[in-house]
């Protein structure tokens, strides 16, 4: 089957995987505006969530200019419906507490940074200049999300309880980010994308020795939930998408 | 009332312009030789302020990459920098009242901006201005009272280029710019 998809059709695919991820993140964590347990945290938040509608503009952008049908990265993000994201399931699970949205944080930020890390030697030249841009900023939320791990799992009672849980809750959608199908399958072999396989051993490792330090045991495995990369999404995408897309959906077109 | 500081003060450089009468209307472009057009540009361009941090300029920050007779190439602080646009509209304003309308301006996301980028002459503004400027020392000086026994509040401060730190001398909290 890899033989059959165009090399236009594997860059677009690649270039939305990528861009639904951040630009979901990113909504996510824009809910946080103005509700995190301090000033401090309520701006970490937001920045990192700024940082990942950035990141979500220029692989969405690049996306449109790939599909070549004049569609730009605004076009993509609001003017989709769930089926036809690619997003990870990770990325649109619910904030819950604190705990459960640093939890999320700490394992996707960990994977994007290693993910970019290799993005940056891809053979396309828009990818990996946005890799290479991101990933100092990633390496930010990798450090801020980790210490978060690490002081609410060694923490009281209540904080190492919470923290379990949100690790428990996410735990499943992991094995997903490491998921070689068809189209990564090719654009691995074709230097677009990467090799996640490449890096899942360092991956394990490192979420490991954060885990360690926060003196929490990883949690069972438990049964994957994989399909996001093909549109199939949980109850919670439309929620988002009912929300980010409200306006542009209500008054196409809109200037201001 | 950052965007309020950054529009007065493109509206004195268009005030400027007008002044200068009939001389602005000529287009320098078409009578003023290539060094002259470019150094030209690079004069206008260190007088656009950055929007978030005025008293430093984009040529200060770093964000010109590149000036030619037909175009100026600039790069993004950060990826999701929403100043991005509006300094690119500065520039553009910057631009038409010195009479240089027909040069473009080229965004460019490779290579990765850097704060080593960022002048000496920023970094002095900078810390005038009470922003600690990005170094690689274990604790920032305090641009308040000069000590550097300074603590990190917070990774992230109100724009994602700078970090909140506090003053354990002056108990002064500011920002510093991150080493980026």
């Amino acid at each position: 089957m890899a033989e059959l998809l165009s090399d236009d059709q594997v860059l677009f695919e690649t270039l939305l995987r990528l861009g639904d991820d951040s630009l979901i993140l990113g909504q996510r964590l824009g809910e946080w505006c103005g509700h995190a347990p301090s000033v401090e945290v309520d701006l970490s938040l937001a920045n990192m969530g700024l940082d990942l509608i950035g990141q979500a503009t220029h692989f969405l952008n690049a996306a449109g200019a790939a599909e070549g049908r004049g569609r730009d990265g605004d076009a993509l993000a609001f003017r989709r419906d769930v089926l036809d994201f690619r997003n990870c399931w990770l990325v649109e699970q619910p904030n819950g507490d604190f705990a459960q949205t640093m939890a999320r944080q700490f394992l996707f930020s960990t994977w994007q940074e290693m993910l970019f890390g290799h993005l940056e030697g891809s053979s396309d030249a828009t990818i990996a200049a946005i890799a290479a841009k991101a990933v100092k900023e990633v390496r930010y939320h990798a450090e801020l999300s980790a210490e978060w791990v690490i002081r609410l799992g060694d923490g009281t009672e209540e904080s190492r309880r919470r923290m379990a849980a949100g690790l428990d809750w996410h735990w499943r959608f992991v094995p997903e980010l490491f998921e070689m199908d068809a189209i990564a399958t090719a654009a691995a072999g074709r230097g677009i994308g990467a090799d996640a396989a490449a890096f899942r051993d360092d991956y394990d490792a490192r979420i490991r020795a954060v885990l360690a330090e926060a003196t929490l045991d990883a949690p069972a495995d438990q049964r994957p939930i994989l399909g996001g990369r093909r549109g199939h999404h949980g109850e919670h995408l439309g929620h988002i998408l009912a929300v980010m897309q409200y306006l542009p959906r209500t008054y196409p077109d809109a200037t201001w | 009332m950052v965007s309020a500081i950054a529009s007065e003060a493109i509206r004195s450089s268009r005030a400027k312009s007008r002044g200068a009468g009939t001389e602005s209307e000529r287009r320098p472009s078409a009578t003023l030789g290539t060094n002259e057009v470019v150094a030209g540009i690079w004069t206008v361009l260190a007088n656009v302020p950055d929007p978030e941090i005025p008293v430093v300029s984009v040529v200060d920050l770093g964000i010109v990459r590149d000036v030619r007779p037909d175009r100026v190439t600039i790069t993004p602080t950060y990826t999701g920098c929403p100043a991005t646009l509006v300094i690119e509209q500065g520039i553009r304003a910057a631009l038409n009242a010195a009479g240089f309308r027909d040069v473009a301006i080229e965004t460019v996301l490779s290579p990765p901006w850097t704060t080593e980028w960022i002048s000496e002459a920023g970094k002095a503004k900078l810390h005038a201005y009470g922003v600690a400027p990005p170094s690689f020392a274990p604790t920032a000086t305090c641009p308040q009272c000069g000590s550097t026994s300074t603590e990190e509040l917070s990774r992230f401060g109100s724009t994602p280029c700078k970090a909140q730190w506090r003053c354990r001398d002056c108990l002064e909290p500011f920002d510093r710019f991150k080493c980026h």
